[in-house]
């Protein structure tokens, strides 16, 4: 573990607080923590994602990563949790087991995880923005009286070894890098699919710390009563697609929407749209793309209409292939594009859809397009 | 039943517009209104009020401009409104904005009653953080309830409420006890417009406006920049990627050529597309 100093002085950044004075008893705190999700029996894809991160931090740090893991051992359990904190890079993993945390409440998980910090001193602390650890990461930053960066697109450790955690800012026009100085954990969120997938590792070997949950059913006020399950074909799998097209503005109104759909349709991708077209009716929300709709990685994303405020960029980022189209060559667009077009999305979308169709075999897309499976697609 | 429902005066995002020349935000005249979320969580409250009776006490914390704000929430139909206004609380972050707002709805039961339901939205859309309500909920002690689709029943005798919650996954139904603190999701219910009444009511109602020795508050190394442990170190617009775009000619072309040029382009750096989409089993 490598030793470091926690009394180098910050930079100025005018505000009172900004100075780094670590009280005494915040500076045994090391370690990197991440809060594994379970989602009936599964860990939350976000919980690898920021695995991966945990490790990058923690190596930089010198110090170790740990997947924090609150289940019943009933049922499917713990114990791929475990396994899959492990393979993702943990060298710990701390455990609590109760009958009480078989399904998500906030008032044990809250307790589990405060007990957790409490005892063992996380440095860092990292939960999926999800509801469940949005609900949690809030009553627990509270509870500890320390500081929680919400949705974060970028996490780093700075030379004095505090958490950088960048997110975007003023609606979504500018992005900001936010510090917890003065108490501990330094506790962040991040969506699902911002960060990468880290490669699994072949010896998945740790530590198992294993607490006990110190309450008991009777003081929990708040009881599960029942639980629904999603029908699999209501979920959007917009955040899953290979292939995304995007419409923005510059389509200029509800009805040219199709012209995305047609070239969603040729090429079997899902359609999506940035903020103003939800805030404009044109798009139900859950089609929405960037910071406060769906993140995505797909392989191919074209953008058409769309000027890139930094609230989309943040959700479009990750994908292997940007194509931007936009009227205007300035748009922001252009700076995190790879490949440009400058032109009338009206215009050149239909221009575009041919050229996929002519590469295509013929049963492929236009037939399907002439059946009307446009809506289909949504 | 007693009822506090937080709201935020937030820009209005959807009228800030970007400027066609240098690509910045255009803030200037950009007009204020209820955080849109927060008027979910207003008319759930009205209609619990409608339903078992009571009173609904509207709270922000904010610039004195915030008035505008619970006025408009009481020509919705709320009974009362406070304004938490205080130099202390300038600069607060999510922690210390739950700690502000929690001194104000602990004063407001002391003046009133104590409020049985607190409700919030799921987040506002400035910050973004959903953070405050959990906030709230922890400092008050009031058992936390986010993400709420709906309000099954109450029972004002036994105290106890049953509620819908959304999460990725599917709904819970839960059931727990008053008081708690509720943050509703969005599209919930429709926001009523409000009764002539309701807006000659609004108009004679005096919005409270209560600094923090107003709110009893006094532990001032909890408010505002000092009682914050997050602190905003940069801000910054993002910069372009190292590899500049790759910029399709369109100089002396047909669309269908440069879309023809696009979709090369597009198979070269991505040659498992190409497969996918040209071969003939593969859809």
């Amino acid at each position: 573990m490598v030793a470091r100093k926690n009394d180098t002085p910050a930079n100025a950044v005018g505000r009172a607080s900004s100075g780094k004075k670590l009280l005494k008893c915040f500076e045994d705190h090391r370690h990197v923590w991440v809060f594994m999700e379970l989602e009936g029996g599964n860990v939350h894809p976000v919980s690898i994602e920021l695995l991966g991160e945990g490790r990058r931090l923690a190596d930089k740090l010198g110090v170790q990563l740990a997947g924090v893991i609150l289940g019943s051992s009933d049922g499917v359990g713990t114990k791929p949790a475990i396994e899959e904190a492990f393979a993702y890079g943990a060298d710990v993993a701390y455990l609590v087991e109760s009958p009480l945390l078989a399904n998500y409440r906030n008032e044990p998980f809250t307790k589990a995880l405060t007990d957790l910090v409490t005892t063992h001193k996380p440095e860092i602390l990292l939960l999926g923005a999800t509801t469940l650890g949005r609900d949690l990461a809030g009553a627990v930053a509270t509870t500890l009286q320390t500081g929680l960066t919400a949705d974060c697109t970028e996490l780093d450790v700075d030379g004095d070894g505090s958490l950088a955690a960048t997110r975007p800012t003023f609606g979504g026009s500018l992005l900001c890098t936010i510090y917890t100085l003065n108490s501990r954990p330094q506790m962040a969120t991040v969506r699902p699919r911002v960060m990468a997938t880290p490669q699994r590792a072949d010896k998945p070997i740790g530590r198992i710390i294993q607490h006990e949950l110190a309450m008991v059913e009777e003081a929990i006020v708040t009881k599960v009563l029942a639980f629904l399950c999603n029908d699999g074909s209501e979920q959007s799998n917009l955040a899953n697609s290979d292939i995304v097209v995007g419409g923005g503005l510059g389509l200029g109104a509800a009805g040219n929407l199709q012209y995305l759909r047609n070239l969603a349709t040729t090429i079997g991708g899902g359609v999506g749209c940035s903020r103003p077209l939800v805030q404009k009716g044109w798009m139900p929300a859950d089609r929405q793309i960037g910071q406060s709709g769906h993140t995505i990685r797909p392989k191919l994303y074209i953008a058409a209409g769309i000027s890139g405020a930094v609230q989309h960029r943040v959700g479009v980022e990750g994908a292997d292939l940007i194509v931007a189209i936009n009227l205007d060559p300035n748009a922001p667009i252009f700076d995190f594009a790879h490949i440009g077009v400058v032109a009338c999305a009206l215009e050149f979308l239909p221009a575009l859809t041919e050229a996929f169709a002519k590469r295509m075999p013929p049963h492929n897309s236009i037939k399907g397009m002439d059946r009307g499976r446009l809506d289909d697609q949504e | 039943m007693h009822i506090v429902v937080c709201i935020k005066q937030v820009p209005d995002s959807a009228q800030i517009r970007v400027h066609p020349v240098t690509n910045t935000i255009m803030r200037q005249g950009v007009p204020t209104i209820i955080n849109p979320y927060d008027l979910f969580a207003l008319e759930e409250a009205l209609q619990v009020r409608d339903r078992y009776g009571g009173e609904v006490t509207v709270l922000t914390m904010g610039p004195p401009m915030a008035e505008q704000a619970l006025r408009k929430a009481l020509t919705h139909g709320a009974d009362r409104a406070v304004l938490l206004t205080d130099r202390h609380f300038a600069g607060s972050d999510t922690l210390a904005t739950s700690y502000a707002l929690s001194q104000a709805v602990a004063k407001i039961g002391e003046s009133y009653g104590a409020p049985d339901i607190v409700f919030t939205g799921k987040q506002t859309i400035d910050g973004d953080t959903a953070q405050v309500g959990p906030g709230i909920a922890k400092r008050l002690n009031l058992q936390q309830l986010t993400y709420v689709t709906k309000i099954v029943s109450i029972d004002p005798t036994s105290r106890e409420i049953m509620v819908e919650r959304h999460t990725e996954s599917g709904t819970q139904m839960l059931k727990s006890t008053l008081p708690c603190l509720i943050t509703v999701l969005e599209g919930v219910n429709a926001i009523r417009r409000g009764s002539l009444d309701d807006a000659f009511r609004a108009a004679r109602r005096p919005v409270l406006k209560w600094g923090a020795a107003d709110t009893g508050i006094g532990e001032l190394t909890k408010c505002g920049l000092r009682g914050s442990p997050t602190v905003v170190k940069r801000v910054f617009a993002p910069g372009p990627r190292a590899e500049k775009a790759m910029q399709m000619d369109i100089i002396d072309k047909t669309l269908a050529e440069v879309a023809a040029d696009t979709v090369a382009a597009i198979f070269a750096r991505q040659p498992v597309l190409e497969r996918k989409l040209t071969s003939h089993d593969n859809r």
